[in-house]
């Protein structure tokens, strides 16, 4: 981003940068021009070795963005609260996917978040039973409505497209065919969303982080909750950009277009935006660990062997020690 | 205290075998007869434990290795290539990444039991010197591991160690080159760090078998820090005593481990290393596996980048002199009351500077980090030196049978 724009956002960024105080935690809206740009969406205390200058161009380059004028300083000290805590069904010791959630998830990737994140997925892994559990035929059709590039050129040697099948990798957002090309125009990359959920946290902080690991009250959901809340998160009237939950409250993505209605639900769940947000949400954690399900229901026949296994080695070594007392 | 082997092969074929090649002798003396003193606890697990975790780390290293790729593009795509695609590649990946924290765990518990009960002491020097080496090699090779997933938190913790060589003055820059392949962290040196990684584990395996040969040498201390006197009345054989008593502190363990697996499997990492390496984008707050974390907590602590990688270096080094920082004459620490409260001082300290070390750095942590970096030096070049000079001990027992039999049936096993 600050290869393109450095320039031309010069004097802009000036401006911020006076008007926020070069303190400000909000100069996280960082220069990447990848995929996976982690700490773009953290604060960036620590000097990068991009250089300290580096920040400052990529915040600038958020404000042409959003139309509106510069955030005020009220607006990036505002508080930073964390990510309210859902229900998902997935969490805990038996938890699942929801395959209806995860249905509806995917309309809602397919529709809204899919015209620039890019989900690096095959079409034939939707088919998976844990997971959104499409039928066959139906990821047919679906990768049939894709133009997907051929891996190989044909025989005169021209690099061709043909209709998907339910193999190949879900395609790049069209208007976005690389991560370069989505960074000029929202100053960083859109990530790709295949590990995105496992990619994001906050800090829980102590004690909390001890209590997160233990059996029963464990809390492993900490990726979707912070995806979530950056979905809900939108509350400013007039910046698209501001977002509460996000370190620094400056996010490069804009408020994505998930207003009430706008994504028609077929199964009777009502078309709001927090379910919106909850069902991609859920999508997007299937999507980072889709073997969620098989791991737990391995770990409980290996759980229950362990403990009986350990049980009995434990009577057979008192029986044995028990003798030379 | 092995001996000579009493193996009598019970077959023709075995006594055959056994003329020309002593092995089933060498393997009944040293794990069935082999003595050990009756009154070990459940702190003496943690050597079987740990021979389990290196295959283990072994075995399903060696299987992700056939599914992995060493290249700097492709390396983050591969991971979740196994991750997805590779059957149960999920299951052999997050055993091997909690794998790696059991290991440290299990090192953990079993260098602090020898802290404890002064398992350093003579004429165990040599077998602690070998201990310190594995305890070395597991940290270069848990560090190079994790650099091969190639996500952020690989990418920069590589970066940053990597760089304290560039504190060594005059050719420390061309070091840190030299170790690179490159004039940075790139695809040169997660090729090298690929290879090592594979190579140093069997380099463990090899000092491990020195370990142990040094153990039978000498035998294994004890909670009570009294040489075994009597074989008939101190020891019991390892078969079945020991083996049994390992096998169900093993099992216990692998609960744990079990627990970290399936369902908490990414509780130790950091989310960040699911974004793949980025060069231009400096993680906010780049922190190492927390088994490192004391250590990087005394190298920030140092504002000179060279004293601070020295006091990093040193911390561990330190360890290989206690043999002799150590000067007091009584090994266990049941019998040295003022020891025993500076032992769980010096416990606490090392948490303290392991939670520090993955805090960001201000004036309090920075101030708390040099406060508890100068606690964990004194320990060894203060404390452990003094103490023996000065403090009063307890009488110790006259033989291990006694503790046994002074205490009791039920006391000789504390830990159930």
């Amino acid at each position: 981003m600050i290869r393109f724009k450095k320039t031309a956002l010069a004097p802009a960024t000036l401006a911020l940068l006076l008007a926020l105080g070069a303190a400000s935690r909000a100069d996280d809206a960082a220069p990447a021009a990848t995929p996976a740009a982690p700490s773009a969406e953290k604060p960036a205390p620590a000097a990068a070795p991009a250089t300290a200058a580096a920040p400052t161009p990529a915040k600038a380059a958020a404000a042409p963005n959003t139309g509106e004028t510069a955030p005020t300083d009220v607006d990036a000290d505002a508080e930073q609260p964390s990510p309210p805590r859902q229900h998902w069904s997935f969490s805990g010791l038996f938890g699942t996917y929801d395959q209806a959630q995860l249905q509806r998830g995917f309309k809602v990737y397919r529709e809204v978040c899919s015209t620039c994140h890019r989900l690096s997925i095959p079409f034939r892994t939707l088919e998976d039973p844990s997971g959104p559990g499409f039928s066959e035929a139906q990821i047919k059709a679906l990768a049939a409505t894709y133009q997907v590039t051929n891996d190989s050129p044909n025989d005169k040697g021209e690099i061709f497209k043909r209709p998907g099948i339910p193999s190949d990798i879900i395609p790049p957002p069209e208007a976005y065919p690389n991560p370069e090309a989505a960074a000029a125009t929202f100053g960083k990359a859109p990530p790709d969303m295949w590990v995105l959920a496992k990619a994001r946290k906050y800090e829980r902080g102590f004690p909390w982080f001890i209590f997160d690991a233990l059996p029963f009250v464990q809390y492993q959901e900490v990726g979707a909750d912070y995806v979530d809340a950056i979905l809900n998160g939108y509350t400013h009237p007039k910046d698209p950009n501001w977002n509460l939950y996000f370190p620094g409250h400056k996010i490069a993505m804009p408020q994505p277009p998930i207003s009430d209605g706008a994504v028609e639900y077929t199964d009777g769940t009502p078309a709001k935006t927090a379910n919106y947000a909850q069902d991609v949400t859920a999508f997007l954690a299937w999507a980072a660990e889709p073997t969620l399900a098989e791991r737990k229901k391995i770990g409980l026949r290996v759980m229950v062997f362990l403990i009986i296994f350990a049980g009995l080695l434990y009577f057979t070594k008192r029986r044995v020690w028990d003798k030379i007392h | 205290m092995s001996g000579s082997s009493t193996y009598v092969p019970k077959s023709a074929v075995g006594r055959w075998f056994e003329s020309r090649l002593p092995i089933m002798g060498l393997v009944h003396s040293s794990f069935i007869v082999y003595p050990t003193p009756r009154n070990l606890n459940y702190m003496w697990t943690f050597g079987a434990i740990l021979s389990f975790m290196l295959v283990a780390q072994i075995v399903t290293g060696v299987i992700l290795a056939m599914h992995y790729t060493p290249e700097s593009t492709m390396a983050f795509s591969s991971v979740e290539h196994i991750m997805r695609d590779v059957n149960y590649g999920w299951l052999f990946r997050y055993l091997h990444s909690n794998g790696a924290s059991m290991f440290f765990f299990a090192v953990y518990m079993h260098i602090f039991r020898g802290l404890y009960y002064g398992s350093y002491k003579a004429p165990r020097e040599v077998l602690w010197i070998l201990g310190v080496i594995i305890y070395l090699l597991m940290m270069a090779t848990a560090f190079m591991g994790y650099v091969l997933p190639w996500g952020q938190m690989s990418f920069w913790g590589a970066t940053v160690i990597t760089n304290l060589f560039s504190a060594i003055p005059l050719v420390g820059k061309s070091v840190s080159i030299w170790l690179w392949g490159a004039y940075a962290v790139d695809n040169a040196t997660l090729n090298r760090f690929f290879s090592l990684h594979y190579l140093l584990p069997f380099m463990i395996a090899g000092v491990v078998g020195l370990h142990v040969w040094a153990l039978h040498v000498v035998g294994q201390n004890n909670p009570d820090g009294v040489e075994v006197k009597n074989v008939e009345r101190d020891t019991v054989a390892f078969t079945p005593y020991a083996t049994l008593k390992d096998a169900f502190g093993l099992a216990v363990f692998l609960i744990l481990y079990a627990w970290f697996v399936f369902y908490i499997p990414n509780y130790l990492g950091d989310a960040d290393n699911y974004n793949n390496a980025n060069p231009l984008v400096t993680p906010a707050h780049i922190v190492p596996e927390w088994y490192l974390l004391p250590f990087y907590a005394i190298l920030r602590a140092i504002p000179n980048k060279l004293i601070g990688v020295i006091c990093l270096f040193g911390a561990i080094a330190l360890l290989a002199f206690l043999p002799w920082l150590d000067t007091s004459p009584v090994k266990s620490a049941k019998y040295r009351p003022v020891f025993r409260v500076f032992f769980w001082v010096f416990v606490a300290v090392c948490l303290g500077l392991g939670w520090l070390g993955s805090q960001e750095v201000n004036d309090s942590t920075t101030l708390a980090a040099r406060l508890l970096a100068f606690c964990y030096f004194a320990f060894f070049l203060i404390v452990l030196p003094l103490l023996g000079l000065f403090e009063k001990t307890k009488p110790l027992p006259i033989s291990i049978a006694d503790a046994v039999l002074a205490k009791g049936a039920p006391a000789a096993q504390p830990a159930e």
